[in-house]
């Protein structure tokens, strides 16, 4: 690993220095969202501080030097994906914002009744609710890829899904709840033998691995900022330009237009139909110094680094009686979801968090998930490049602290 | 018996021993135990309390002018705290229940201890409680 010196990567992130109730703060979240390195809450400063100024519009120099860097955001987001053109990258507020938009504009264009959508059974719920509105919208239908009890989908009776009504295949790359990566070359292939595109929701992979969308022939892709160590309110979606050109807009307003008449309006080019209203320039410039510090630090390192994160925190969790881990497939992003035998998770959770320890309890927006098992949600440590092995060892103390507590 | 004022001030003081709220909430598990259970007919939907992110249950019976209340949860926090709203609140009158101004809950620094969405299950179940105790009020005034 060349550059992936923890001590210099936590020093970057001003806000995990620090004690709550007296007690070192162990983050262990990052799945809900991630913390900002310094470098990208100094730019979001810098743009309040110094270049504020409404892009698009202006003919004066804030307004410029804002457009400017607005539109080199699109790029580097354009290179970190590698797409084939800045075209192809909308900014949205965030992954449930892109899912909307697709599932509207696409669907607007190209679903009709009787047609059929095809998502997971380890969807989160912003892949799961906008396709039930499209269908019941459209009076269309949705199916699902079930998943087995280690977490992994089923994808043996994947090809009988299709039909000649199957009009989209939206699947998430990394289960938030199970932390599952799915085979999502294979998935494209398999959808597109059938002609129908794919969207994947990169929520939770952006972070954690090298994205081409090229390479993956993707349709959609779509992710949040403040997930990546950006920002909160700004996100991604990737679309084909062929799809991006047919589709409507899905919100009206200033800025997504070419002329405005009472009589009729015709919009705006890709993507800048999609962006309606003053965009989240401010957010879209500091996503594109998150990813740049990511760049810096190494994708490839901060993968393999969680993963030895992953493995180590598994075996350890493994190693205290009573734990039961949920999601046990064999790809398998940084996120360890658990139940205690004896202690029920809200127990859990007050206790945790008294002992400085962030982690989410419930159902994790992936209420089908909590059904398959049977559960009512579970403890989540979603961890990342900036966690240690030290964090790890300290949760399973506190884990056994609460078992005495409890029994 | 001693009144609601005698012991929420009570509470507080009991509180008061613990400066760490990992102590309180251990003192919370211990009360968990000394909660008088709900007869288990009653732990159905139909008892459940809304709003609660744990599952609670609560019954009421109306004996000589007073309301009984025992409860239970599936998490022993929210059992704790369940059964410091039972010992103010149970054997009381509708009247001295609707009357009452729950003080300890804050002195306690039990509201500011909970999340938001926790708290917000803590006052259902206090809306819950004197909900009971103005249906029996209004009936009690019917006879």
């Amino acid at each position: 690993m060349n550059n992936f010196d923890i001590n210099k990567i936590r020093a970057d992130f001003p806000i995990l220095n620090q004690k709550v109730y007296n007690r070192q703060l162990v983050y262990f979240d990052n799945g809900a969202t991630s913390q900002k390195p310094k470098a990208v809450i100094d730019i979001v400063n810098k743009y309040h501080n110094e270049l504020n100024s409404s892009i698009h519009r202006g003919v004066h120099i804030l307004s410029d030097m804002a457009t400017n860097a607005y539109e080199e955001a699109r790029e580097n987001v354009r290179k970190y994906i590698n797409a084939e053109k800045p075209e192809e990258v909308v900014f949205t507020s965030g992954t449930t914002h892109s899912i909307n938009l697709v599932a509207f504009s696409f669907g607007e264009r190209f679903v009709s009744e009787g047609d059929e959508i095809i998502v997971s059974e380890m969807e989160h719920h912003a892949n799961i609710v906008p396709w039930q509105m499209l269908c019941e919208r459209k009076n269309a239908k949705l199916k699902v890829i079930p998943f087995d009890d280690t977490g992994t989908l089923i994808l043996d009776n994947f090809d009988n899904l299709f039909s000649d009504k199957t009009k989209l295949v939206s699947v998430t790359h990394i289960s938030n709840a199970l932390g599952t990566i799915n085979p999502i070359k294979k998935i494209i292939e398999t959808a597109h033998r059938y002609n129908v595109p794919v969207l994947i929701d990169a929520a939770q992979s952006i972070q954690h691995s090298a994205i081409d969308v090229q390479s993956l022939d993707c349709d959609f892709l779509v992710f949040s900022g403040h997930k990546v160590y950006g920002p909160t309110g700004i996100g991604v979606l990737y679309g084909k330009e062929k799809w991006l050109e047919q589709m409507p807009p899905y919100q009206g307003g200033g800025d997504m237009v070419d002329i405005v008449t009472f009589k009729k309006t015709t919009y705006g080019k890709v993507p800048f139909k999609f962006e309606a209203g003053t965009t989240n320039y401010i957010g879209a410039i500091g996503l594109g110094v998150a990813l740049d510090y990511l760049r810096e630090v190494g994708i490839n390192e901060i993968n393999e680094y969680e993963s030895s994160l992953l493995n180590y925190g598994t075996e350890k969790l493994q190693s205290i009686s009573g734990i039961k881990i949920y999601g046990r497939a064999n790809e398998k992003a940084s996120i360890l979801s658990f139940l205690m035998d004896s202690v029920h998770m809200l127990d859990a959770g007050m206790i945790f968090d008294k002992m400085g320890v962030a982690v989410r309890i419930g159902t994790h927006c992936a209420q089908p998930v909590m059904q398959h098992f049977n559960i009512d949600g579970t403890i989540r440590a979603s961890l990342c490049f900036y966690n240690t092995k030290d964090e790890v060892d300290y949760l399973c103390e506190v884990i056994k602290q609460v078992q005495v507590m409890f029994a | 018996m001693k009144s609601i004022k005698e012991t929420q001030q009570e509470i507080i003081d009991e509180f008061e021993v613990y400066d760490d709220w990992m102590d309180r909430y251990s003192y919370l598990i211990e009360l968990a135990k000394d909660l008088p259970l709900i007869d288990p007919k009653f732990r159905n939907n139909e008892y459940l309390i809304r709003g609660c992110q744990s599952k609670v249950w609560l019954n009421s019976e109306y004996n000589d002018g007073k309301i009984i209340f025992t409860a239970d949860s599936d998490a022993i926090i929210t059992k704790g705290i369940i059964a410091l709203l039972i010992r103010v609140l149970s054997n009381r009158t509708p009247q001295e229940i609707i009357n009452t101004e729950l003080e300890f809950i804050d002195r306690i620094g039990l509201r500011q201890n909970l999340s938001p969405t926790r708290a917000n299950g803590l006052f259902s179940m206090i809306k819950q409680i004197k909900l009971y105790a103005i249906a029996y009020n209004a009936k009690e005034q019917k006879n």
